[in-house]
């Protein structure tokens, strides 16, 4: 992929997360910031499937963003072209592991399997 | 009618201002280096007097002339135009050429061979990698027709053509800006500020053809989006061509922002 879509990836995940973590931040601030962090009121929002895929796709944007921050950082580190396969690939395994393991909580939780 | 009073010779005498010429003393520390014989640099300190128009390149010519002649330092035009002299002075990237000692503001003056380039020997270093990216940019205007062909005009510009990319076609290749990049001392593979800005210079040019390519040369994981736009190539131009300008200016291109 060329370096240009890549990073018009990483801008664009950027500002669509800025607004959606803005609205889940809002959305704490209906209520008291301990009752928030409440058992039920947390498996709440997960049972609520609007906000459960807004928590979805926070956590793709915010995958994706940050593996492609944290491979630029890594491609500047160092070079190499072994070393450069090893961090591209590397990142989007990383990416596809967190993006899987925040999916099987959002889902077990959503489905009451927790 | 007027009269014009010519004054005594002993009156002459105490009303001449006092000689500004009178040379101080300066500490030029120069950096030795040579990758076959040392590990590390040293610094070889020189007193030298200096008047107020004396430029480090004039400073360390002296003490190759008098002091030290085996001093390694590449120079050639003396006034910054050739970009040959480059070098770090009390540790910012400029023209030994351009620089005054009196302006510099210190009794002790350091020299050293600029960051991010490999060192030859002492203050000259090794522009290989500077040259090959440039050529990497194509700087020629790239098109199908020339003005020498039959038939054809002069590409003529509008004054506001030519103002889009003149600036950025005043670099004398001197590296400072490679130099200062804070990217290219950790990205050995980056393109570097004076390539990105000679890419910008030709795409920017409405007689040029090759913006394609160009732009194809420059999105790779190692060119334009590695700059943190960290400003210091703009900051040491002897020349003011403003790379980082011209770098936010080539990601347009590539953004879409700009056709």
């Amino acid at each position: 992929m060329r370096e240009s879509i890549i990073m018009k990836i990483h801008y664009g995940t950027a500002l669509a997360a800025v607004a959606l973590v803005a609205v889940h931040i809002l959305f704490r601030m209906t209520q008291k910031f301990s009752d928030s962090l409440s058992y039920q009121n947390v498996i709440a929002n997960y049972h609520f499937l609007p906000y459960a895929l807004m928590l979805e796709v926070v956590l793709i944007l915010l995958s994706v963003h940050g593996f492609n921050g944290l491979r630029v950082i890594l491609l500047e580190l160092k070079q190499g072209v072994a070393y450069e396969r090893a961090i591209n690939y590397g990142s989007i395994a990383a990416t596809v592991a967190l993006v899987a393991y925040g999916s099987r909580t959002i889902l077990m939780a959503g489905m009451g399997m927790s | 009618m007027a009269v014009v009073a010519i004054p005594k010779a002993s009156e002459e005498a105490t009303s001449a201002p006092t000689p500004t010429t009178q040379p101080n003393t300066i500490t030029l520390r120069i950096s030795r280096f040579n990758p076959s014989n040392d590990s590390l640099p040293t610094f070889a300190e020189f007193k030298i007097p200096v008047q107020k128009w004396t430029t480090v390149l004039e400073a360390i010519l002296h003490v190759k002339q008098n002091l030290d002649h085996s001093i390694a330092v590449r120079y050639s035009c003396r006034q910054a135009s050739c970009g040959s002299c480059g070098m770090k002075i009390n540790g910012k990237p400029a023209l030994a050429c351009y620089t005054k000692i009196s302006e510099i503001g210190s009794k002790v003056v350091t020299v050293e061979p600029m960051s991010n380039f490999p060192i030859i020997r002492d203050l000259a270093v090794d522009f290989k990698q500077l040259f090959s990216d440039h050529k990497k940019m194509k700087p020629f205007i790239m098109r199908d027709d020339s003005e020498i062909t039959p038939g054809t005009k002069e590409f003529v510009q509008t004054p506001k053509d030519l103002e889009k990319f003149l600036q950025f076609s005043y670099c004398i290749k001197c590296g400072l800006c490679n130099s200062a990049c804070p990217t290219m001392a950790t990205d050995e593979s980056f393109i570097g500020p004076q390539g990105l800005a000679q890419a910008y210079r030709y795409v920017a040019d409405n007689r040029d053809q090759g913006k394609k390519d160009r732009l194809k040369i420059v999105d790779q994981s190692h060119g334009i989006w590695r700059c943190h736009f960290a400003g210091s190539c703009s900051h040491v131009c002897p020349k003011g061509v403003d790379p980082a300008m011209a770098i936010q200016l080539l990601r347009g291109y590539l953004m879409g922002f700009r056709k």
